[in-house]
């Protein structure tokens, strides 16, 4: 038996390059339960997190009692992350929305659903009827929705009401993922598999710090690392997290400086000859820019910029230009931060100037931090068409018009997709007028919430919500709609190496809660949508139905579906694409060097990192990229917020392995609550000191907008920067205090930045300047931050280490 | 060498640009986007027009005296709202494109008078320019439907 929670890896099974990753199955039963108990097992993959872990959910009674992860599957091998292991309980707790609710003056009274949908239906009938009524409709969706939602609320926005204003909390994680992929591969879609990790000679994680974010691939990383000729590590990040401490190179650099410490990377590969000149000249444009604008970059300029030792970026760069087999991950302290496309893009650079793509170790993950993000991406819930087409293509459009039967103008493809910042500030101004937010909480998990709640409270505003439990979000709602969730409906989604699983039903939803995406049927049904001949636009009843649409949409383009099915899924993990030339999937992309940047072919025509500014088709077409990829080229510029003498201090947010967003599940679930209670602010011993905070201390931080309150960890992230975790919101603030009432000074989000990303319009969580003020004297008591993580004490602290106790013990059974 | 006159042309429009850009970006500051990339492209254009103030000194010694009419008013303060912010943005169009065609004149100017130095100058500047049109040219695009035909 294994504490997950306070170990939350696991034991460890080491192999060495080229092996097969060991089997380790992990499994929790709650209530004593066994094995033996369970009456059945039904095929699903993990809903917390972006990595896809295959699991079967136990049930016994109709009732979900735990999980196990699946030995044969390509992803986990049988691993199980803590979240997925404790997280499934929060499905049964009691304060589960089992009606829908309406919004009477100030109070949210329940009611039956013909009364809910009657009253979206009636508003939305109203908006639509007169010229730019489509204009009226924004949805904000989410990353953990299935396949088969994304893809009907696609159709709903796109061709039934033609509204560019649809788009995802994927906004604020993977954005930047699919911006950079495309930008530079001609298409989004993820190069490599997880399996580079059995092959690879190194690995280089940029803002990633996988040990919280995927638990499952950070075992697979420790597990080569402990076996023979081991990995080399770098790690970029500002936070002395468990992967930074296992690396053989951390570069702490100052937030908001990735740009500068590529450039400067890049400048020493080519200057010391560690590139494929060969591969650069068959497989690429733009290498003569790239030497040009990188030139200016040289390392003690860099060091300067990035407060780095030039000798830790010399070395970064000789564990890079060494590797054989390089595997590069990236994520938010990448994606969420100063010139985030730009950044991301020079990863992609740094593997096309080394040859090192499309072959086993040769991997790079722009990673995903929601579990379907990658699904909102691929079927256009959010800014992008489904299919990865791309809007600015006539023909592209004409085939969804055609595969739809509708107007090729009614879908809306003459302006740039209106992204998440802009869809709430239409609705700040007011011509957005009634917004329907499904599955996510941006009351907690949009930058500035101050302003958040100030546009959701606004009466003017007619906002939908469909979640599991009352949000911060849903208080703020006119209409509340009980969704079922995990285990509770069907449908698939897919992880960040392309693998397609399916999930299924195990149970039922509690009360009349429904699946999302009898929700979008029913309101297709009710808003009585047509196409061209006059027919109902969706006829579909079911996910399998719209799975096999799906297919359709998906076929001839990078994610093709359509040799996939779902009685196929229920026997393991699919990569796509699948097609009948390749039953069994696609292991990695672009084995042969020629990249999906054909003009007809390609996703977007790209755009000035700098700015964002779009390029036009024929510019794009006149490049003649026949397959090349692209290495953009893009001078650092500083972030648009930067440390001032009045607030001389760094912000940047993130995770921790116990949470996942805005805690709506993991918040719920005992062990992981145990484990990390209630927010905290990490501050290194000599801001400390200069502070006069020690450990546990009340502090409080502020930025131009807003306050928030926390006890201080004094631990190892890098001199002038604070970290919050952004997962805490207000539902079980201790002084229960709810949006628009009570204190507002809990969330991360209270003192974040409105700004974003020029191309990939992610907004900037990692830079704001803030300043810290102590409060209250500790009292003798530590920091809620877990010992685990990031946050984890200095050693010989003292402080009680976080653990699970029995509660928490789980088996892990070798083969 | 009439050269002077339009070095002179572009480097006020150039400065005037740059005004322009902050002003505007500050006036929409509650739309982030148009407040930092004004504030970028502002300094863009300060720099543009300090990288030619040497060449428009040293053509000016040779010059005849302006002629009428040689300068154009583009630019007479922002405007609020979202069509403000469209018409905004519009005049910053414009005034960017007589940049981009000054930049095209002085450019072959550039190569009648065999000035290698006024030569990389303009080349690097204009592809500048060029991205600022065509960066005002797609948040127009992203704009216009809303605060035409949506927006009460």
């Amino acid at each position: 038996m294994v504490d997950r929670i306070a170990d939350p890896w696991g034991p460890r099974t080491p192999y060495g390059p080229g092996d097969s990753w060991p089997v380790r199955v992990d499994t929790f039963l709650a209530d004593g339960r066994t094995e033996a108990d369970v009456q059945r097992w039904v095929p699903s993959a993990s809903i917390l997190h972006s990595n896809g872990d295959a699991m079967d959910i136990a049930v016994v009674d109709d009732r979900i009692v735990g999980v196990r992860g699946r030995s044969g599957d390509r992803i986990n091998h049988g691993r199980v992350d803590p979240k997925d292991l404790y997280g499934w309980q929060a499905n049964h707790s009691p304060d589960r929305l089992r009606r829908p609710l309406v919004r009477e003056g100030d109070r949210l009274v329940e009611t039956d659903w013909d009364t809910a949908m009657g009253r979206i239906v009636a508003r939305s009938k109203e908006l639509l009827d007169g010229p730019g009524g489509w204009g009226h409709f924004g949805f904000y969706t989410s990353g953990q929705l299935f396949l088969e939602e994304y893809y009907t609320l696609g159709v709903i926005g796109k061709a039934g009401i033609g509204t560019p204003h649809m788009d995802g909390n994927t906004r604020l994680c993977t954005a930047t993922a699919a911006a950079a992929l495309k930008a530079s591969f001609g298409t989004d879609g993820q190069p490599g598999s997880y399996t580079d990790v059995d092959h690879c000679d190194a690995i280089a994680l940029w803002g990633h710090n996988v040990a919280e974010t995927q638990t499952v691939l950070w075992m697979r990383m420790l597990d080569r690392r402990r076996g023979p000729n081991p990995p080399a590590m770098l790690a970029v990040d500002p936070r002395a997290t468990p992967v930074a401490r296992e690396a053989d190179v951390h570069l702490a650099l100052r937030n908001g400086t990735n740009q500068a410490l590529l450039n400067g990377l890049l400048r020493e590969l080519i200057h010391r000859g560690w590139y494929d000149e060969a591969y650069v000249r068959e497989h690429t444009l733009g290498f003569e820019k790239l030497c040009r604008v990188v030139e200016d970059y040289p390392v003690p300029k860099v060091a300067e910029i990035c407060d780095l030792r030039a000798a830790d970026i010399e070395r970064a760069a000789e564990l890079l230009g060494r590797s054989e087999r390089l595997l590069s991950t990236v994520l938010q302290g990448f994606y969420q931060s100063n010139q985030a496309t730009a950044a991301s893009c020079q990863v992609n650079n740094l593997h096309l100037i080394r040859g090192m793509i499309g072959r086993p170790g040769a991997g790079l993950y722009q990673m995903n931090g929601q579990p379907t993000a990658q699904n909102n991406r691929e079927c256009g819930a959010d800014g992008d068409l489904p299919g990865l087409r791309n809007w600015a293509n006539e023909e592209h459009v004409a085939e969804l018009a055609r595969l739809w039967n509708v107007e090729v103008d009614t879908i809306p493809h003459w302006a740039p997709p209106t992204h998440a910042m802009q869809i709430f500030r239409y609705a700040e101004q007011g011509s957005i007028k009634l917004l329907w937010i499904s599955a996510t909480n941006p009351a907690v998990s949009l930058p500035d919430l101050a302003r958040i709640r100030r546009i959701l409270a606004n009466p003017e505003l007619f906002v939908v919500v469909q979640d599991l439990f009352l949000t911060e979000t849903a208080e703020l709602a006119d209409v509340v709609l009980p969704a079922a969730t995990w285990g509770e409906k069907t449908g698939t989604f897919t992880s960040v190496d392309r693998t397609v699983h399916i999930s299924d039903k195990a149970v039922e939803p509690p009360g009349e809660a429904r699946p999302d995406l009898d929700i979008f049927l029913d309101y297709a049904r009710r808003m009585d949508f047509r196409d061209s001949d006059g027919n109902p636009l969706i006829t579909w009843t079911g996910p399998e139905e719209v799975f096999e649409a799906w297919k359709e949409c998906s076929r001839g383009r990078p994610c093709d579906y359509t040799a996939i099915t779902y009685d196929k899924l229920r026997t393991g993990g699919i990569q796509w694409p699948c097609t009948d030339e390749h039953p069994d999937g696609t292991e990695r992309l672009y084995t042969d060097g020629v990249f999906n940047t054909d003009p007809d072919y390609c996703e977007s025509y790209g755009h000035d990192l700098a700015t964002g500014a779009e390029l036009l088709p024929e510019e794009y077409r006149a490049k003649r990229p026949a397959g090349r990829a692209f290495l953009h080229a893009t001078p650092y510029q500083p972030s648009p917020e930067v440390p001032s003498g009045d607030f001389p201090l760094l912000l940047t947010t993130g995770r921790t392995v116990y949470q996942f967003h805005t805690r709506t599940k993991t918040g719920r679930a005992t062990q992981l609550v145990h484990a990390a209670p209630e927010s905290w602010v990490e501050l290194n011993p000599a801001d400390a000191e200069g502070l006069g905070v020690g450990e546990g201390d009340l502090v409080r931080i502020e930025s131009p907008r807003g306050v928030v309150r926390a006890r201080a960890r004094i631990c190892g992230v890098r001199p002038g920067v604070v970290f919050l975790p952004f997962h805490y919101g207000y539902w079980d603030a201790a002084d229960g205090a709810h949006p628009g009432e009570g204190r507002h000074d809990r969330a991360a989000n209270e003192l974040t930045i409105t700004a974003w990303d020029p191309v990939s319009k992610q907004p900037i969580f990692k830079v704001a300047a803030v300043r810290v003020v102590k409060e209250a004297d500790s009292g003798g008591h530590p920091s809620p931050a877990p010992t685990v993580g990031g946050s984890a004490p200095p050693e010989g602290s003292g402080i009680p280490a976080t653990v699970g106790g029995p509660a928490a013990e789980a088996p892990s059974r070798g083969e | 060498m009439h050269l002077a006159h339009y070095l002179g042309l572009l480097h006020k429009a150039q400065e005037r640009l740059g005004d322009a850009f902050t002003e505007v970006g500050k006036a929409h500051g509650d739309e982030p986007d148009v407040f930092h990339t004004c504030e970028k492209l502002a300094d863009q254009c300060r720099a543009h027009a300090e990288k030619l103030a040497p060449f428009a000194r040293r053509y000016a010694e040779e010059a005849p005296a302006e002629p009428d009419r040689l300068h154009s008013e583009l630019f007479s303060g922002t405007r609020t709202g979202p069509i403000g912010l469209l018409r905004d943005l519009q005049d910053l169009y414009l005034m960017a494109a007589e940049c981009d065609i000054c930049w095209t004149v002085v450019g072959q100017a550039a190569y009648g008078a065999r000035d290698e130095d006024l030569l990389g100058v303009v080349r690097a500047c204009e592809q500048e320019t060029a991205i600022q049109l065509k960066w005002l040219r797609t948040r127009m695009k992203q704009a216009a439907p809303q605060a035409l035909v949506v927006a009460s």
